[in-house]
């Protein structure tokens, strides 16, 4: 299908209100008599608030209220962006109150002020009295796992869950290998630094509803939890979602909203601002999971896999948060990549007194793909069989049916993506070049994973999204969407939809800067890459019936004068013309005036759809990698770095690519540098700041090669599969295989800092 | 305590009372309402309130309100034409693709604006250590650079 809009890097509609300031994000909009909460922490890291003396707190000037647990809904709820599960087997955690007696990590949450200025918030904080019973903590699963160890929430013995999934026959798999390799690997605890802190503010409105304003991912989601969290009938609450300054899954959770609240109807409905300091959400919203895994691999001597052991503890933190779902994800990113005969997946998610842990961009697929793909490299390395083929001969096919997941795979371009990056990238050249260079201080190395991924999250939660178009009096078209834009450019691409699918200009679909839950259609929201591929099936629907209301309407106001049919008329940059000849019957925004005035027949052109998604398309790539590390510092420096995407049909290229460069750096992070670290003394986080947690600046980011193999995917709305989280899945792996490369010796865990090549290096750890 | 100062902001000469432990940034945001400078960690680590005081670049969550006495400040909404035209920079950062939540886009302008001004024809190199002190976690920095590089060579050209 010819496209006139879609496939076409048009600029996206909110770029000139961003580049000038304009754009009002949740802490630029004023509100009368404001008031700010300020949240008062625990300083232990696992125990009981025993006593706590407010009364110095209340002299500080300014301080309005204090609000300890008992002032709060005695009502536990669950935190995760997730759909509602009908089932209460399936239901989310319900482990969070809004203030906590029960200390779970260090800075969690036993009071908070209400206050005029932020400072006298800040001031009243420190002078909150507290007496503690403290308790052993526990900063590894390991630990939690202890034989005695105290519950951090009662009757759980520190487990979430724990599953195992197995496929085929595992001991006959390994009997039919020729060579087995085990190993363990680890990812670290990293964080969202979304650039806009974690802020929300709540009102009471004049219906005498509870209005909260938040830089959320997921509005509707929001107002079902503050529901839950208060016992009140969600309809009580209204959530509105302003410009976000980015989320990367950290505001895909219910962190301040409820507090925010909850401090408003302390204070009679006035305006109170939760505002999170940077070391707040660093320590205190949601990080990434740690993921251990062990693993045992069996292949033949060709390198065909024959089967898969692997046992993963994934350190969730002091709440559930997203909980078990982000390690059981791998167990079906697994089978959407390689064929596995025969597989066990074990999965055990474990409370700690660490940082929450929930979703973050592509949600335990990094960590998965990590562990995954050393294994692969491993094998490569042992056996001399080429990465690349290696990887192709044990890849899955079109039509095959993921075991997992249950859902058939529909198109798959990763040997295309393998062979396009292997070509653009020069890698048989560097290959020679590095193989001839002689040894120096300096050395050079190659890397390279593959990485699969899903659109949405069917069938481990059901999907459904809406749209709705109103056609304006002047031929414009109004798009209401329940998904969420949070810096994506999601808008712009499902304007982009509109237009094309429409037959109008781009600039003609007119987006919201802002998500209300009482007008947006519903849908769940920002996550799991879904809102092309799943809002997408939504917009195409809802254009598709407006079109065809459109050519109906003309049709049936011109039938006397025109002989035209409607199988006869298209839509074509804003005119509606006869397809036999071109010829234009009315432009689109005379039809709406008669569509709007007519004395007898006047109506408005709407369509309004919510579509179930029933669906999954799997989006793969591949990261390519060449680092040159300083033997004697241990420096790494990254020469070279490519991602190739099979991400199906791209929209927007530019902001398609945007995407990619932002997940690559990402991934560069997480390989090399971030780590959120706490002191083993008192449990406290360490480096819970921009300074000395080290997310990639500007002067750690090589040029970012950023390629596509473009072919349509029979089930994504527009020939498109998901491309927000996918970017980040492989650099890490890729980075650190080359880190081997170079040194040859081994490198077991992410990050692969200078202190850990150095340390490998002085131990001589063969690879 | 509140204290008179008298400064320039945005080319507008102003006298305003500011409290002698408030911030810049606080002032500009609260008492000015301009909000297009973010606060991205409040301790000068993001680069999200990046100012120009006197034509250097600075954050103005770390610089307090009283310092800018007898001081020239232009914030984002300064950088914007009066009749709401962009810059060549703002416009290349539109035309790149270098927005993408746009809470750093303030701070990254007005430290770009500070370095074309200081260094014409800066290399890749020096783009990167120029706007080290701005921090973004969307973009992977790639269509920053290259809209800075964009400007520089639109204005080689002219």
């Amino acid at each position: 299908m010819e496209h006139k809009v879609i496939g076409k890097s048009v600029e996206r509609w909110d770029a000139i209100a961003k580049v000038t300031g304009r754009a009002n994000y949740t802490g630029d909009i004023p509100q009368k008599e404001l008031l700010y909460g300020k949240i008062c922490r625990a300083k232990i890291a696992h125990g009981r608030v025993k006593n706590m003396d407010i009364s110095e707190a209340l002299k500080v000037p300014g301080v309005v209220k204090i609000l300890t647990p008992d002032d709060v809904p005695e009502i536990s709820f669950p935190t995760a962006g997730h759909p509602y599960s009908l089932d209460p087997k399936f239901a989310d955690v319900a482990d969070r109150r809004i203030l906590t007696r029960n200390v779970r990590l260090y800075g969690d949450e036993i009071a908070a002020v209400i206050a005029e200025s932020e400072l006298a918030a800040e001031i009243a904080v420190s002078k909150i009295k507290v007496e503690y019973e403290e308790y052993e903590f526990y900063l590894t699963p390991e630990e939690a796992l202890k034989e005695g160890a105290v519950e951090i929430h009662e009757g759980t013995k520190n487990i979430i869950a724990d599953t195992t999934l197995e496929i085929g026959d595992l001991d006959s798999g390994f009997k039919e290998a020729d060579i087995i390799i085990e190993d363990i690997c680890a990812t670290p605890i990293v964080q969202h630094c979304q650039m806009e802190n974690q802020i929300a503010y709540a009102y009471k409105d004049v219906d005498n509803r509870w209005v909260c304003v938040s830089s959320t991912q997921i509005p509707h989601i929001v107002r079902r939890v503050l529901g839950q969290a208060f016992g009140m009938p969600w309809g009580r609450f209204r959530v509105i979602k302003p410009f976000i300054g980015g989320g990367f899954g950290n505001k895909q959770d219910i962190v301040v909203e409820p507090l925010a609240v909850a401090m408003s109807m302390a204070v009679g409905g006035k305006a109170v601002m939760l505002d999170l300091h940077r070391e707040e959400v660093f320590a205190w919203t949601r990080v990434r999971h740690a993921i251990s895994y062990k693993i045992k691999m069996g292949f033949t001597n060709d390198g065909i896999i024959t089967a898969l052991d692997i046992d993963a503890i994934s350190n969730n933190g002091a709440y559930a948060s997203h909980g078990h779902s982000i390690v059981s994800k791998g167990s079906g990113i697994v089978t959407a990549i390689y064929k596995v005969p025969n597989y066990r997946y074990r999965g055990r998610t474990v409370y700690t007194n660490t940082a929450a842990a929930g979703a973050m961009r592509a949600y335990g697929t990094p960590q998965i793909t990590y562990a995954l793909e050393t294994f692969m490299n491993k094998f490569s390395i042992m056996t001399g069989i080429d990465q690349f083929e290696l990887r192709a001969k044990n890849f899955t096919k079109v039509n095959d049916e993921n075991p997992v997941l249950h859902m058939t795979q529909h198109s798959m371009s990763l040997r295309e993506c393998l062979d396009k990056g292997r070509q653009i990238f020069n890698w048989d050249e560097k290959r020679k070049s590095i193989d001839e260079s002689k040894d120096s201080d300096f050395v050079r190395g190659l890397g390279m994973a593959a990485f699969a991924y899903t659109s949405g999250a069917y069938p481990k939660t059901m999907e459904i999204a809406g749209c709705r178009l109103v056609l304006n009096q002047d031929g414009s078209i109004k798009m209401m969407m329940g998904a969420t834009e949070i810096g994506q450019g999601a808008d712009t691409v499902f304007s982009q939809m509109v237009a094309d699918t429409v037959g109008i200009p781009f600039e003609w679909v007119i987006a919201d800067a802002v998500t209300d839950t009482d007008i947006a259609p519903f849908d769940t929201g920002a996550y799991a890459s879904r809102q092309t591929f799943v809002s997408g099936m939504a917009v195409k629907k809802a254009a598709v019936e407006l079109k065809e209301k459109i050519l109906e309407a003309s049709y049936h106001f011109s039938k006397k004068t025109n002989k035209v049919t409607v199988d006869d008329m298209d839509i074509v940059d804003g005119n509606i013309i006869q397809k036999h000849d071109g010829q234009i019957i009315e432009s689109l925004g005379d039809l709406a005036l008669k569509t709007y005035y007519n004395m007898h027949e006047g109506h408005c052109l709407t369509a309004d759809v919510s579509n179930r998604c029933t669906k999954n398309a799997y989006p793969y790539g591949v990261t390519l990698a060449e680092v040159e590390v300083d033997k004697k510092t241990g420096k790494v420096e990254v020469l070279s770095i490519l991602n190739v995407h099979d991400s199906g049909k791209i929209i927007n290229p530019l902001l398609a690519s945007g995407q990619v460069e932002g997940g690559m750096a990402q991934g560069l992070g997480y390989g090399l540098s971030e780590e959120l670290k706490y002191d083993e003394k008192t449990g406290k986080p360490l480096n819970n700041n921009l300074l000395d947690y080290k997310m990639p600046t500007f002067m750690d980011i090589p040029d970012l090669g950023v390629s596509f193999v473009e072919i349509d995917d029979p089930v994504g709305p527009y020939g498109n599969k998901s491309l927000g989280e996918p970017p980040l899945c492989s650099p890490a792996p890729a980075l650190r295989n080359a880190i081997i490369d170079a040194l040859g010796i081994y490198v077991k865990d992410i990050p692969v800092t200078p202190q850990k090549i150095i340390e490998a290096l002085s131990e001589n750890r063969e690879v | 305590m509140l204290k008179t100062i008298n400064c320039t902001i945005n080319g507008k000469v102003m006298e305003l009372q500011v409290d002698v432990r408030e911030s810049l940034l606080d002032m500009l945001r609260n008492r000015l309402h301009l909000t297009g400078t973010k606060q991205g960690c409040g301790v000068g680590e993001c680069g999200a309130c990046a100012v120009l005081i006197d034509g250097q670049t600075l954050d103005s969550c770390i610089y307090l309100a009283v310092w800018a006495d007898g001081k020239d400040v232009v914030t984002i909404e300064g950088l914007t034409g009066t009749d709401g035209s962009l810059s060549d920079l703002q416009q290349n950062f539109v035309d790149k693709g270098a927005i993408q939540c746009g809470f750093c886009t303030p701070g990254f302008v007005v430290s770009a604006t500070a370095l074309l001004d200081k260094k014409p024809n800066p290399t890749k190199a020096e783009i990167r250590r120029g706007l080290s002190g701005n921090l973004c976690r969307c973009t992977g920095y790639t269509k920053i650079l290259d809209a800075v590089e964009a400007t520089a060579e639109q204005r080689r050209n002219k």
